[in-house]
């Protein structure tokens, strides 16, 4: 039966490169899938490209393309990644001048596009799904507004001849049901091997969590080479069937363990996941550890997928003003209490206006709150006062409130920091796929 | 015994809606989970942090339950004011429960 090999090539926007290369160089694989788009990333890239036309794609693209490029080019591994963010035709011009500067000719760039619905919603009267709102109350304030997309751009792309593949926003199994859909040309009606074709994505997308990164718990949960974290493989059958497996001179390890959590993580009700290719279902995903470091992973179905499609809205919220201030030694803790109460003594003098704030010691409530955190006093603590305003001068107000603690609050103050930004906030609505056009553009070096 | 003994747990994020899958190590310690980690007992747990209901899923083929908090984020990744703006400490927490043998 024919397989194709998967390679996980970053898990979030700023993940590590050389695990990528390794998996190029050493993980025989036939596609390298970059999965780097956060919820909040092409909110900032859209930002980003009103100031500047040709910017607005991915930070980091230009670096990973010099880091795999040479080595993908060589042995014919194909590039999907949704490094495109805002706007993946600049996104694929930067790969065509880094691949000139690199002398790597013979390539085929697909840049996906049509995404981007800020325009076709605008001033519409759309339900925000978080809150129940209306999206006309926040027209004069979007920042972004992007469709998410299935598989079948990219598929397109691949049969258009693209060795490289960079979209925008795309939901992020799409970028593995793709290629294996295009490879085995499996038919897109098929919900249950495309519900299956979600659980291998979704298992993927994360790289280094199904591998062993953010998994270790020394003595319960030790993973070996963590270090040198190598990146996920998946290796998949014709007929679905997947076995997850890494490099094996990489670090890190694939067990049961890590991939249930990874098959839970992000996920609302199992029986029913919602993406634009299937709603998947993965209360019958059935896992056994074949062998070291290799998991097999089947049982996932699926349902017809839905005629409406997820479209994240990015808008400007508020400002958030933040100041920090550590104690140590003995009463450390009773310090840092004495210097929340001062701060929140003195916003009310000085007429800070706040929508909210908090007031926090880390190492003692920060994450948690009163209840879970009682009964620890650590040895040192850090103060922190978080505040959202309606404008940056407010928000700056905070920061200062901590910062002047220095010389007129608690004993021993040490290390203030403070921060004053704008909050783009994110919600989402649903739309139908009607209004949705997407495009394919090529480049060729 | 404490949770952690028998179970592994990690947090996800969707806006302000956070979930905590929980994992029996061995499949045979499932039902034991599935009898004392309810929907209740969890959303009592984070009272002072989850505003909104707790759902429980079940998933006995794999041997895990998973919660789904609401409002649980102080009003997402991007807007909280909260440290851990993911939320993503909170399965730490979890693994704190008490579980009867």
């Amino acid at each position: 039966m024919k397989k194709i090999r998967l390679g996980a090539g970053a898990g979030y926007s700023g993940d590590r490169i050389e695990p990528a290369v390794e998996l190029a160089e050493k993980g025989n694989i036939q596609y390298l899938c970059f999965e780097c788009l956060a919820e909040r990333t092409i909110a900032i890239a859209q930002q980003a490209k009103m100031k500047d036309p040709s910017a607005g794609y991915d930070a980091l693209l230009a670096a990973r393309m010099e880091a795999v490029l040479p080595v993908c080019s060589q042995k014919g591994i194909k590039i999907i990644t949704n490094m495109g963010a805002a706007n993946p035709e600049a996104g694929a011009r930067k790969i065509k001048e880094v691949a000139g500067k690199l002398g790597v000719k013979g390539l085929k760039i697909a840049a996906v596009s049509g995404d981007d619905v800020l325009e076709a919603i605008r001033g519409q009267e759309y339900t925000i799904e978080e809150t129940g709102g209306k999206l006309s109350a926040i027209k004069d304030k979007l920042v972004s507004a992007n469709a998410y997309l299935g598989a079948g751009p990219i598929i397109e792309a691949l049969k258009g001849g693209a060795d490289i593949v960079i979209t925008g926003r795309v939901a992020d199994p799409a970028l593995f049901i793709a290629p294996l859909a295009y490879e085995f040309g499996w038919s897109l009606d098929d919900w249950n091997l495309m519900g299956q074709a979600t659980v291998i994505g979704h298992l993927m997308e994360c790289a280094g969590q199904i591998t062993g990164g953010y998994f270790a718990d020394p003595g319960y949960k030790d993973v070996p080479g963590i270090g040198h974290l190598g990146f996920p493989i998946a290796e998949v059958s014709e007929d679905g069937a997947v076995v997850i497996t890494k490099v094996p001179e990489a670090g890190g390890m694939v067990a049961l363990a890590t991939c249930k959590e990874q098959l839970l993580y992000e996920i609302h009700n199992p029986a029913a996941y919602f993406t634009p290719d299937v709603v998947a279902d993965f209360t019958g995903v059935q896992m056994a550890e074949i062998a070291k470091d290799q998991v097999k992973v089947t049982g996932g179905k699926g349902a017809p997928k839905t005629d409406l499609l997820k479209v994240s809205i990015g808008y400007v919220d508020s400002y958030i003003g933040e100041g920090q201030i550590s104690y140590a030694g003995p009463g450390a803790v009773e310090r840092g209490r004495l210097a929340l109460d001062i701060v929140k003594e003195r916003l009310g003098l000085m007429g800070v206006k706040t929508q909210e704030c908090r007031f926090d010691l880390i190492g003692v409530n920060a994450l948690h709150a009163e209840k879970l955190s009682a009964g620890h006093e650590p040895y040192e603590v850090r103060a922190r006062v978080a505040g959202r305003t309606e404008n940056l001068q407010e928000a700056v107000r905070i920061g200062n409130e901590v910062e002047t603690l220095y010389t007129n609050g608690p004993a021993g103050g040490a290390g203030a920091w403070k921060s004053a930004r704008e909050v783009v906030a994110m919600v989402s609505i649903l739309i139908p796929r009607s209004l949705v056009n997407y495009s394919v553009k090529y480049e060729v070096v | 015994m404490k949770l952690r003994e028998i179970a592994h747990s990690r947090t996800g994020d969707k806006g302000n809606t956070s979930n905590i899958s929980l994992i029996a190590y061995d499949p045979a310690n499932y039902p034991l989970l599935a009898k004392h980690i309810t929907a209740e007992r969890v959303k009592a747990f984070f009272a002072d942090i989850v505003q909104g209901e707790v759902v429980r899923y079940e998933l006995p083929n794999i041997g895990a339950l998973n919660f789904v908090m609401f409002q649980a984020l102080g009003g997402g990744v991007t807007r909280t004011l909260a440290l851990d703006i993911h939320g993503k400490s909170l399965s730490s927490a979890l693994m704190n429960l008490e579980v009867k043998e």
